[in-house]
């Protein structure tokens, strides 16, 4: 029978030949995920279960990553439960403060996903690892619990939907806009319980860290997991780093899509998400009347490397507008390095802006940048529910790193045209 | 188990950020949680919602992160049943296993108003509204949820299969 990339590796995690959506399965997982807000829960969960042991020490990696570095006694308190863990049950794949980063830019580049790999994580965007061809999926915390004793978990096949991206990508165009376009048209359940498939010349032509960026927000549209075919970038990715064998699995010519959709890539503009969901996507031409307060550069979305150069770009010699505050966050510790070793983080100290250590942060309101009654944000997060980056009367508007550079400048929602001209 | 209780009413699309607001999750305790319960959807609700009242809301109910502290605090807050067109699917999960009841029922939906009271037989899946009689039926679960359902929750689940 032919099955979709998603199908096959589940079939293969579940020791069967074959699998069709709305069957349940009961898959091995290879790696098991949690942070810490999620991880506590599940460790309280675990004790529950009696068992002395964990199903395998290296295969569970713990992030302290949401409030930390600690922004007060109780998330302190909730981290030192994953560290005192991790030393407890002689988890490997333990990061400490110094040594972390966002979970979801950490793990791929410290090589615990590869092509083909079933993860599951205590965190809804552990979706991001299906840009190197793993099916991942966020789970709840007893989940988590029970993954941890057992080294399985309950899923149900998913459906798959198919994404096609045709023409060329037009200059600043990446993958946050891809994704944000694509939510904007099938809503945010448009695939929900279900495999986002993305394929096409244009997404062949992206980058890693913008094939992570995409796949990171199939959950902004209610999907179970985003995936990637595994090529030749993929491959440059893993190499060097990941550490066990991996498989590459591809979709069969004849496997058969719930839906299929088509994009001409070729005249599409930055995007933007308006508040109060990740579906109120407009083109940035049409919403640069919006004053700002505070741009973030960051999160699991875009705190990577590319990112980082984009912002950048935009931002050498420039100065962040007067009243705006600029805060930029390095998703790992290597990416903030790297950052620094190549002068991005001198460009946006000397445009005015902050560098923080790696931290989720204000993505989720939780440090580092929360908002007032009635201010608003050009963030590249994933998210922009009500309240999310602060006061429930806050706004946040969703966007790429060189919509969210421009818009510091120009403080207003601008595009990356306004402050380089037409020849970039 | 039957459930009566009065009913307050949300939208499409409730997300876990107005379910449980992240600035209140550098706590787990699900008691100092559900003093924030949908706070920033409905201030009124936890101020006045009474144990074994409802919830029925739209589509889509709970999308967003993947934190249990979302049914974790629903359940805290006295709520015995949340009735949705759809639920996100980690939102989903985490309730049957945390042994929150919920169910989908589109019609229930459509007709219930604020206030109204229903009666609610979980293992049928039944509906009643008490004041006009009508009764709707919830889709049924499928059977893996329902075996973690009668074990009491996935932890239950997990500790009789390792025993095994
Ligand atoms: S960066 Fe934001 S979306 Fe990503 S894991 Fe952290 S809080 Fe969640």
């Amino acid at each position: 029978m032919a099955m979709t990339m998603t199908e096959k590796i589940l079939a293969a995690h579940a020791g069967k030949k074959e699998v069709k959506p709305g069957e349940l399965i009961k898959a091995r997982v290879d790696l098991v995920l949690g942070n810490d807000i999620t991880a506590p829960v599940a460790i309280k969960e675990f004790a529950k279960i009696g068992t002395d042991q964990v199903f395998d020490r290296e295969r569970i990696a713990l992030v302290p990553d949401h409030f930390t570095p600690n922004k007060d006694i109780k998330s302190a308190e909730q981290a030192k439960i994953l560290r005192d863990f991790a030393r407890q049950y002689g988890i490997v794949h333990y990061f400490e403060i110094g040594r972390m980063g966002i979970e979801h830019c950490l793990l791929p580049e410290q090589g615990l996903v590869g092509p083909g790999d079933l993860v599951i994580g205590a965190d809804s965007h552990t979706c991001t690892y299906g840009a190197l061809g793993a099916f991942s999926t966020g789970v709840g915390s007893t989940d988590m619990a029970a993954a941890m004793a057992l080294g399985e978990v309950w899923l149900k096949v998913p459906p798959s939907l198919r994404f096609h991206y045709y023409g060329s990508l037009p200059p600043w165009v990446g993958g946050k806009d891809l994704i944000l376009y694509t939510i904007g048209q099938i809503g945010v359940d448009g695939a929900l319980y279900s495999a986002m498939e993305f394929t096409g010349e244009a997404v062949s032509a992206l980058t890693m860290d913008d094939r992570f960026t995409m796949a990171n927000m199939a959950i902004e549209a209610g999907a179970k997991n985003g995936i990637f075919p595994v090529d030749e970038k993929t491959l440059a990715y893993i190499e060097g780093r990941l550490k066990r064998s991996y498989k590459v699995y591809q979709s069969d010519p004849e496997a058969e899509y719930a839906k299929e959709y088509e994009f001409d890539v070729s005249r599409l503009e930055p995007q933007v998400a308006l508040p109060h969901l990740p579906e109120n996507v407009r083109p940035v031409s049409e919403v640069t009347g919006v004053y700002i307060d505070q741009v973030v550069i960051g999160s699991c979305t875009n705190g990577r490397i590319k990112d980082l150069r984009e912002a950048a770009e935009i931002l050498k010699g420039r100065k962040v507008h007067p009243e705006v505050r600029l805060i930029v966050i390095p998703g790992t510790q290597e990416i903030y390095l790297q950052a620094l070793q190549e002068g991005l983080v001198a460009i946006f100290i000397e445009a005015g802006g902050v560098v923080s250590t790696p931290t989720c942060g204000p993505c989720l309101g939780g440090h580092m940048g929360i908002m007032a009654r009635g201010e608003k944000a050009v963030a590249t997060t994933n998210r922009n529910f009500i309240g999310r980056m602060g006061h429930p009367e806050s706004e946040v508007y969703l966007a790429g790193p060189a919509v969210a550079a421009a818009s510091a400048v120009k403080g207003r929602i601008a595009h990356p045209k306004e402050v380089l001209g037409n020849d970039h | 188990m039957i459930i009566k209780g009065k009913v307050w009413r949300f939208g499409d699309n409730i997300d876990t950020d107005l379910i449980i607001p992240a600035r209140y999750l550098n706590t787990s305790d699900p008691k100092e949680l559900a003093a924030h319960c949908l706070e920033d959807a409905n201030p009124e609700f936890v101020r006045k919602v009474q144990p074994g009242e409802i919830i029925v809301a739209g589509k889509n109910f709970g999308c967003g992160s993947s934190r249990e502290h979302a049914p974790l605090t629903i359940k805290a807050a006295g709520i015995a049943c949340v009735i949705a067109v759809s639920f996100a699917r980690i939102f989903y999960r985490n309730a049957i296993n945390i042994g929150l009841p919920i169910l989908e029922a589109e019609e229930a939906v459509r007709e219930v108003r604020e206030g109204a009271v229903l009666e609610i037989n979980l293992e049928e899946g039944k509906i009643i509204h008490v004041e006009t009689g009508r009764v709707y039926r919830a889709a049924p679960f499928p059977g893996f949820m329902q075996e973690i359902i009668t074990a009491g929750g996935l932890i239950p689940y997990v500790r009789s299969r390792l025993s095994r």
